[in-house]
């Protein structure tokens, strides 16, 4: 069965003078789905979302949004999405409680929906703090209960977690997952930490330069790259004189002078216990072993040499 | 219950309780004009003496004016009648009147060196005064007052409106409406589009729009609270100078009223168009200036803006601090009615509504 299309955007180009912050791209959410959109800083991710959410017009392509466009329906679409923006100073001297209820005065929510979203975003106990006393996680935390007060059917977050310890991260996460499991919530997220994007998305965009590089599943996406898996090991004892280097599976490259071995395997389920074979057949035992899987930066940098904490120039 | 929960409720008091809970906006907005009246008021007065010249043309003519001249004043080396008044709070009142040719006083007039001209014709006296000059109507008011008590005599005038405490001519008369003219101006300026560009440059403004808010309200709550707070400003300010200086409106209220919220409609529609682009304070700053500087030296706060050249006076009367502070003095201390400030009250509610829609179609939500 079909999921239905919440977003359709094609053909999306906006320039900055000379800068091409999107440049040719077609994008689309259907219900239920958590999509990220990761990448370097200046990738285009804030601009593409800026589009979306009607705060940025495209120089060309067209944005629906269950079929509507957000510039004739705007208090209609306003009303179903629920945005973050990646910083947003809430007024200073205004409390947590007061901030909520003059967003949700803005839905025409009632007082119970105000306790609510304090209560789901975990800031009972800063009701009466004024935002400017908030810590950087739960000014975060704010904002996302401010986008949850109309109970959005899609939620756009802009580096909802960028600059926060881990601790603050994972408490945002967890309000996320929570939010796909009871709400059905879809999710547009970005960010230029691969973790949170694998945590949290079924699907991930991988951006650069204004364009899409690579999109899918975390598997999917290393599997379509040829990333490989890394096996790093040691055996005790010295290495016998006559150890052939490439066995029935993986290749080995072997350091002689230290008796450690690395080996790149492209399907593990195969290679590993070919690998492991070969080191029984030839009585070599496993002092120490480390598999290391693909990352997205590692992909990253496969596909444009830089690493997703670089910026872009 | 309802009401509490629209959305141009709660834009409102959020912009209260923001104003309440900074205590150097109570100090700035109601505190520090007081002291400023205060101050000014009594550097002004004090020891010091006021005076005020009176050119009189065809002084040898027998007639109350120059009975009184002669019995009640004494000459100065340069050959002018002084008259004085001590009053024990505001100081000395010293009017001057000297006897000139027709031509040497017109110019003396025309030059701002004498605020009055007395054409002294035997039993027709004709004044001759710069109708937009509130002071030179003041000192005809008051020379009718102060003849005519010593001779039963109201030729002048006939009015007894104004009474020896010279109330309305005092430097204090002349301050406190502009000073709040004035602080409508500041308050607007800085209360106004500086928050507003505060609110653009912290998303605050965007994040606000992408609700189903309606967006004329984010500005009209915003207008409402500062003007609230402006007409409370105002408020305290009238009410420390007629408690300590003993000014009271001599005009009618609802034309101060009237003057007052056409003030405030201009004051935020200038403030709506000064901030409907930027993002960058420091920018803001600079227009904000740029707005308030020329007004604050031209259109006669602190001293008349009678002195500037006089091509440059139509220009400087129609800002609309000028139009503000004049028609704030002609009703506080000249007793003008509706009527005579009804021209003003227009000009400025036209130049708050043209700056406010050229503002909107212009303004920058992100």
């Amino acid at each position: 069965m079909d999921k239905e299309l919440l977003i359709s955007a094609k053909g999306l180009h906006k320039n900055f003078k000379k800068v091409k912050a999107v440049d040719g791209v077609d994008f689309t959410l259907v219900a239920g789905e958590y999509v990220a959109l990761l990448g370097p800083n200046g990738a285009g991710k804030t601009t593409l979302v800026e589009m979306i959410e009607g705060i940025r017009t495209p120089d060309r392509g067209e944005i629906l949004v269950r079929g509507l466009s957000i510039k004739d329906d705007r208090s209609e679409l306003y009303a179903r999405l629920g945005i973050s923006f990646q910083e947003t100073r809430f007024l200073e001297k205004i409390t947590t409680l007061e901030t909520v209820r003059l967003f949700a005065s803005f839905y025409s929510q009632p007082e119970e929906r105000i306790e609510e979203v304090i209560h789901l975003v975990g800031l009972e106990e800063k009701r009466d703090a004024y935002t400017k006393n908030l810590s950087g996680g739960q000014r975060q935390r704010l904002a996302l209960g401010i986008a949850l007060l109309n109970d959005p059917e899609i939620l756009i977050l802009d580096e909802p977690t960028t600059g926060l310890d881990p601790a603050a991260r994972r408490e945002i996460w967890d309000i996320l997952m929570k939010l796909r499991k009871e709400r059905g919530t879809s999710l547009i997220l970005t960010t230029h930490y691969m973790e949170e994007a694998t945590h949290l998305c079924d699907r991930i965009i991988i951006m650069d330069k204004g364009r899409f590089l690579a999109e899918g599943s975390l598997g999917s996406l290393l599997t379509q790259m040829k990333m490989a898996d890394v096996a790093h090991f040691a055996v005790a004892g010295p290495l016998p004189d006559d150890l052939p280097q490439r066995p029935a599976g993986p290749a080995i490259e072997w350091d002689r002078a230290t008796g450690r071995g690395r080996c790149e395997m492209h399907n593990v389920s195969v290679e590993l216990p070919a690998l492991f074979a070969f080191l029984e057949k030839h009585g070599l035992r496993l002092s120490d072993f480390e598999h290391i899987r693909p990352t997205l930066d590692d992909l990253f940098l496969a596909m444009t040499g830089r690493r997703l904490t670089e910026e872009t120039e | 219950m309802m009401i509490k929960r629209s959305e141009l409720w709660q834009l409102i008091i959020i912009h209260f309780k923001e104003l309440l809970r900074e205590p150097g906006v109570l100090f700035w907005g109601i505190g520090f004009p007081i002291l400023m009246a205060w101050g000014l008021g009594i550097a002004f007065a004090g020891e010091k003496e006021t005076k005020k010249d009176i050119a009189i043309v065809n002084f040898g003519e027998e007639n109350n004016l120059s009975r009184f001249l002669r019995e009640h004043t004494e000459m100065d080396a340069d050959g002018r009648y002084l008259f004085t008044i001590n009053d024990p709070v505001f100081g000395k009142n010293i009017f001057r009147f000297a006897p000139l040719d027709s031509l040497d006083a017109t110019l003396g007039v025309k030059r701002g060196i004498y605020q009055l001209m007395i054409d002294n014709q035997g039993d027709s006296t004709v004044f001759y005064l710069d109708p937009a000059n509130p002071e030179a109507r003041l000192l005809q008011l008051q020379l009718a007052t102060l003849i005519g008590e010593r001779h039963e005599d109201d030729t002048f005038s006939g009015a007894n409106t104004i009474t020896l405490e010279v109330k309305g001519t005092r430097y204090i008369d002349f301050l406190v409406p502009g000073l709040i003219a004035m602080n409508i101006m500041m308050a607007c300026m800085w209360g106004m589009s500086w928050t507003i560009i505060e609110r653009r440059k912290g998303n605050m403004l965007r994040r606000m729009i992408v609700t189903p808010v309606r967006r004329q309200n984010i500005l009209l709550g915003l207008m409402t609270a500062r003007v609230t707070m402006n007409f409370v400003e105002a408020a305290l300010l009238m009410l420390f100078a007629w408690i300590y200086f003993d000014i009271d409106i001599q005009g009618s209220v609802p034309a101060l009223i009237m003057v007052f919220m056409a003030g405030n409609i201009a004051f935020t529609g200038i403030a709506i168009i000064t901030s409907s682009r930027t993002s960058n304070t420091e920018v803001g700053n600079g227009i904000i200036n740029f707005v308030n500087m020329p007004m604050m030296i031209l259109s006669g706060i602190f001293f008349s803006y009678q002195n500037f050249p006089e091509w440059s006076i139509p220009f400087i009367q129609n800002l609309p601090l000028t139009l503000l502070a004049d028609s704030m003095r002609s009703i506080i201390n000249e007793g003008a009615g509706v009527a005579a400030v009804l021209d003003k009250t227009i000009i400025m509610s036209l130049i708050g509504f043209a700056t406010f829609g050229i503002g909107l179609r212009m303004f920058k939500w992100y």
